[in-house]
């Protein structure tokens, strides 16, 4: 990781950001745009990932096809998706490529065709992404844990529904682009073997002139939803378990992430030797730390057999709670030598880092440099971290399970 | 960049491309053992004794082994497939001794018996989450459809049955003549002192005993024969059709994969155009793989049930135009700077190099730098591919089907 991240504000809101790594011979982009699902209306869910999709079909000089081929040629890897909050285009390229690369992605946000022509083309493909987590049982778990746990908009999946991507017309997808497709809002990271000045020039002169409005975000409700078991015909029963946490922008937020690692990080966390090395209870087991804004909770999962699913969540449960009484000094140890070696082995990937500089900024309107990280990380102990466990134990959890049958959920420690 | 290799008295095979520059050094065991070395009675072991690698030593019990490969900040896993299974850890390059003297020592397992029945357990769950997710065991069927009595019909899973029956006994027997020395080789990439690597490498395994060790490795399937399985609780239809290739060891390999990205890539590719940009189907791909003495084509189709049919009838067309007029100039040359593309991309981790490295040892015993694979890409013309398709004919395939469809031609 470097310490010299470049940070360049435009005036229309577009923030453009850019870590030199001389080191390697590739160049990559994350480009976030405000055109989230959350700003799906009710009866169209699914429209943001609709937009997405009529966004790549052609923009421009370029048709649809001439459009796909351009990127190929210029060796362009990419990928594009939909998050509650943002609308994501990434790429990867030889770094001669780079101009080529931001020169066409610029027309897909700016001038994209969203030809009239391609609208049930879209529909199919966005009915395709619905159809495949209904045969993606861990998925569709995971999506109706947020959804249980997050007051509404902010537990939505992006694929939405078949019923709103069905209600989707081609002036809602142009509406949709026109508002949320707008620089206020946007951020454009970029890592790699780039010269700065040259980069700022160029976005400048591809970007300076993009306009739209303000980015505005509609306020989620108060109410969550309940435990909730989802019948389905299956091998395996998969347990989602959900508490509430801090978001990544909290001053406290690496001692959950602390916390959250002893549990979870590596074969010697405590999931994976309560619940699969002692046990055998299942082959999948882990959780992590999931971040809004303004709000955060911690998110697990375990897949297992019908039969041994009961005590697959009991144990789990009891980890969890566990965890509240603190971790030992060791166990710290241990969780810092893997997150140092993985922030480090990080700088092999211009993509991985642009990946990582986009989200810093989006959560802190800052970049944390390698020192500072590597600052908070030796600052983490035992009596930090476990201070904010006895403040925050692991509790009042949301269980949502998907599988044969429903489970038996104690209420003593839930 | 440097390439060194040494091989020790007893057959195990070093070799590292040292790069000086790396911020982190990667190292592997890759081992000649997978389902197609197994028999019936012993399907399922090669992956079984993967999990069992990792429960401890004479040295080390399990908790040990889990423990000692995070102190040390490793990004480590290990993984079977029909020819290999290979334990790595990426690391920084100062635990690289530590992570060596680890990997090693876990390769010579005690396969205790209280573990052996605990991490049975953890098998029959992988099984069953496979049984949960797309393709449903698919891809599994049409290798075991396609291949018939050849070794690469073996599933690398094995069976709830076959797992189930396996002895700790007939585990230790077939570790004992898979993991000899002469049948594995050591590779590391990224920061790499090749001498202090070999000093270690001879005091750690200098004293492995060698056993005599084979693989058949007859040519390809037979292809041409349907299997429908009925899913009923699934909601999209899968199809898996598979044709033979080049072997590892052939050349025609590179024209393989470059006809394969212009007929079935994710993007920008003739099944891309007909079926996923305009909505038909979810997946249509193509891809090539390469094992030794034979290789597969595999085409993957996700759609809905409705267009199942219709969909393997377009791509049975589109093949028959490949096989009529083969590919143009202008399509070649987008999968050639594709795939030279990520190649080079792909390079830059320290972790990728290794596989590419030690994958190309075992089954070709050479080594390529970067710039001659995105070289021998670059080489294939229009008429290399016309000349592949010759020797290997898409239109005899072995076609699964899996999902609601009650019969497949209704």
């Amino acid at each position: 990781m470097n310490d010299h991240v470049h940070v360049h504000r435009f005036e229309n809101g577009l923030v453009l950001l850019a870590e030199p790594m001389d080191w390697v011979e590739s160049a990559a982009f994350t480009w976030l745009l405000p055109a989230g699902c959350r700003h799906d209306p009710a009866d169209q869910l699914g429209l943001a990932s609709f937009t997405c999709e009529m966004a790549q079909r052609g923009c421009g000089p370029w048709s649809n096809r001439q459009f796909v081929e351009r990127l190929d040629n210029l060796g362009i890897v990419r990928s594009a998706g939909v998050s509650l909050g943002h609308t994501r285009f990434g790429a990867a390229m030889p770094r001669q490529r780079l101009a080529e690369a931001l020169q066409a992605y610029s027309q897909l946000v700016c001038h994209p065709h969203l030809p009239a022509d391609q609208v049930e083309e879209s529909r199919q493909v966005c009915s395709h992404d619905i159809h495949s987590v209904q045969d993606a049982p861990a998925q569709q778990l995971m999506q109706a844990l947020r959804r249980q746990y997050y007051p509404e908009p902010l537990g939505r999946s992006s694929q939405g529904t078949l019923e709103g991507v069905e209600a989707i017309g081609h002036s809602q997808v142009s509406q949709f682009h026109q508002s949320h497709y707008h620089p206020d809002g946007s951020i454009l990271a970029v890592a790699g073997n780039i010269e700065w000045p040259q980069l700022l020039e160029e976005v400048g002169g591809l970007l300076e002139e993009w306009q739209g409005p303000a980015d505005l975000c509609p306020e989620p409700e108060e109410t969550t939803g309940e435990d909730l078991h989802i019948p389905h015909s299956s091998s395996q029963t998969h347990i989602g378990i959900a508490f509430d946490a801090i978001p990544y922008s909290h001053p406290d937020y690496f001692q959950l992430r602390g916390a959250i690692g002893v549990l979870s990080d590596g074969m010697s966390s405590r999931l994976f030797t309560e619940v699969r090395e002692n046990r055998g209870l299942c082959y999948a087991v882990q959780a992590s730390c999931s971040s809004l804004k303004d709000r955060g909770c911690v998110m697990t999962y375990a897949g297992t057999t019908t039969e041994r699913a009961q005590e697959t969540l009991d144990v789990t449960l009891q980890e969890l709670v566990r965890l509240g009484k603190g971790v030992t000094a060791e166990e710290l140890e241990r969780l810092q030598a893997r997150i140092k070696s993985a922030l480090i082995m990080q700088q092999e990937s211009s993509s991985a880092r642009s990946s990582s500089i986009t989200s810093d900024w989006y959560f802190l309107q800052r970049v944390y440099s390698l020192e500072e990280i590597n600052r908070i990380l030796d600052g983490l102990s035992c009596e930090s971290i476990n201070a904010y466990l006895a403040e925050n134990p692991p509790g009042d959890f949301r269980i949502v399970t998907l599988g044969e049958q429903p489970l038996e959920i104690s209420h003593a420690v839930s | 960049m440097q390439f060194l290799e040494h091989q020790l008295e007893n057959g195990l095979q070093v070799i590292a491309e040292c790069n000086p520059q790396a911020c982190c050094s990667a190292a592997g065991f890759f081992v000649r053992a997978g389902a197609r070395d197994e028999s019936d009675s012993l399907s399922g072991v090669s992956h079984f004794l993967e999990h069992m690698v990792f429960k401890g030593t004479e040295r080390r019990a399990a908790a040990d082994v889990n423990r000692e490969l995070d102190d040390i900040g490793a990004q480590s896993n290990a993984f079977t497939s029909e020819e290999q299974t290979v334990y790595y850890a990426a690391m920084l390059p100062e635990y690289l001794s530590q992570g060596i003297d680890l990997l090693a020592d876990i390769m010579r397992p005690s396969l205790r018996e209280e573990d052996f029945a605990m991490e049975k357990q953890v098998i029959l769950e992988e099984i069953a989450k496979y049984d949960d997710q797309p393709p449903y065991g698919g891809q599994e069927r049409v290798m075991a459809l396609h291949f018939g009595s050849h070794p690469l019909a073996r599933s690398v899973l094995g069976t709830c049955q076959s797992v189930e029956a396996l002895s700790r006994d007939q585990m230790a027997r077939y570790w004992q003549e898979r993991y000899s020395p002469s049948n594995m080789t050591l590779a590391a990439t990224g920061k790499i002192d090749f001498d202090a690597l070999v000093n270690q490498v001879e005091t750690l395994c200098g004293s492995w005993q060698r056993a005599d060790v084979d693989r058949a490795t007859p040519s390809g399937g037979t292809g041409g024969q349907l299997e429908q399985i009925h899913k009923p609780e699934a909601t999209q239809q899968y199809v898996l059709q598979l044709a033979n290739g080049p072997a590892a060891d052939d050349p025609r390999r590179f024209a393989a994969r470059v006809m394969a990205t212009v007929v079935g890539d994710e993007t920008g590719s003739r099944l891309f155009w007909e079926l996923v940009d305009s909505g038909k189907a979810e997946i249509a791909a193509l891809d090539s793989y390469e094992f030794e003495g034979t290789g597969i084509f595999m085409n993957y189709l996700c759609c809905t049930p409705e267009r199942a049919r219709q969909n393997v009838e377009t791509i049975d067309a589109l093949l028959a135009i490949l096989h009529r007029d083969g590919i143009r100039q202008e399509e070649l040359k987008q999968a050639q700077n594709k795939i030279c593309s990520q190649v080079v991309l792909g390079s830059e981790r320290t972790m990728n190099r290794l596989f590419s490295l030690g994958i190309n040892w075992m089954l070709r015993k050479n080594y390529m730098t970067v710039a001659e694979t995105v070289e021998a890409y670059s080489r294939v013309t229009c008429q290399d591919v016309a000349s592949l398709l010759e020797e290997f004919p898409l239109d005899r395939r072995s076609l699964v089907t899996v999902g609601p469809l009650s019969t497949w031609d209704e």
